[in-house]
């Protein structure tokens, strides 16, 4: 890197640094202002380097997190959705419910139902989920 | 007349480093993770833009395709770096290279641009080699 990059080297590092804070502390009541703050950018100027490097704002990029998290955590069939909706950061049902449905397309409740059927259906019918050019290393037995 | 790419397969030496690697540090998502029986688990990861693309994580193990044999050729290879795995892109590689950096990931090359764009080269935790790259 040229001596004339050091300016913006030091500025990926910050924004990066303000990522990863979002990246460890998701799950937590999060300010995306004093994020900003502690990483030396005026809020507007943090939103629009976030969006310009990861295609999301801080805030949408927060709630795709959470969101994707959800997702794993759905797939346990033990926890009530309220509490995953909880464990993931948000402090009301109705807009995890709510966000979860724009980005994933279904209810949690449906997703839910749909990844245990999914599992399910891996278990007892592999062959449906996993090609055969992968499936000779071992995962299905050919008892044909 | 073929018209997309639903599913590759990287080799790996353990599935549980590998689900680390890929989805803690690359920040790919999950696609599929459930046990096939007692010793047997199929894992499937996804670029966030590519969500119908399964990244198949497959452990190294004697059975239907590798003999004992070449089930430890292969993990040797794999692990000596013989192979290249694939290409990786992002939309700013310099705010990625710092990312992956930070959680650890090495590179053997820093973000350098080239004819066909800007590129970084990082190894997995098993040792297969990647590059990182900006085409625009």
């Amino acid at each position: 890197m040229q001596p004339d990059e050091y300016p913006k080297l030091y500025r990926y590092r910050r924004l990066v640094q303000a990522k990863l804070f979002i990246d460890q502390h998701f799950t937590e009541k999060i300010n995306l202002n004093a994020i900003a703050d502690e990483a030396y950018f005026s809020k507007y100027h943090f939103i629009r380097l976030f969006k310009t490097s990861y295609g999301y704002t801080p805030h949408q990029y927060l709630i795709r997190l959470r969101i994707e998290k959800a997702r794993l955590l759905l797939s346990r069939p033990t926890l009530r959705i309220e509490d995953v909706s909880y464990a993931v950061g948000f402090e009301s049902l109705y807009s995890f419910s709510l966000l979860f449905k724009k980005q994933i397309g279904q209810t949690p409740t449906q997703f839910r139902q749909h990844s245990l059927d999914r599992t399910r259906r891996l278990r007892l019918e592999p062959r449906a989920f996993i090609p055969s050019c992968l499936s000779s290393s071992g995962y299905v037995h050919d008892e044909d | 007349m073929i018209n997309r790419l639903s599913h590759t397969c990287i080799y790996v030496l353990d599935q549980d480093s590998a689900y680390d690697f890929y989805v803690n540090k690359l920040g790919l998502t999950v696609n599929t993770d459930a046990p096939m029986g007692p010793d047997a688990r199929w894992l499937t990861v996804s670029p966030k833009d590519q969500p119908d693309l399964e990244i198949t994580l497959m452990p190294i193990r004697s059975g239907m395709m590798f003999t004992d044999e070449t089930a430890e050729q292969m993990r040797s290879l794999v692990q000596q770096g013989a192979f290249s795995a694939g290409v990786f892109n992002t939309t700013d590689i310099f705010a990625t290279y710092e990312e992956l950096k930070a959680k650890g990931v090495v590179f053997s090359k820093a973000p350098k641009v080239e004819f066909y764009g800007t590129e970084a080269i990082f190894k997995d935790d098993s040792g297969n080699w990647f590059s990182l790259s900006q085409t625009s």
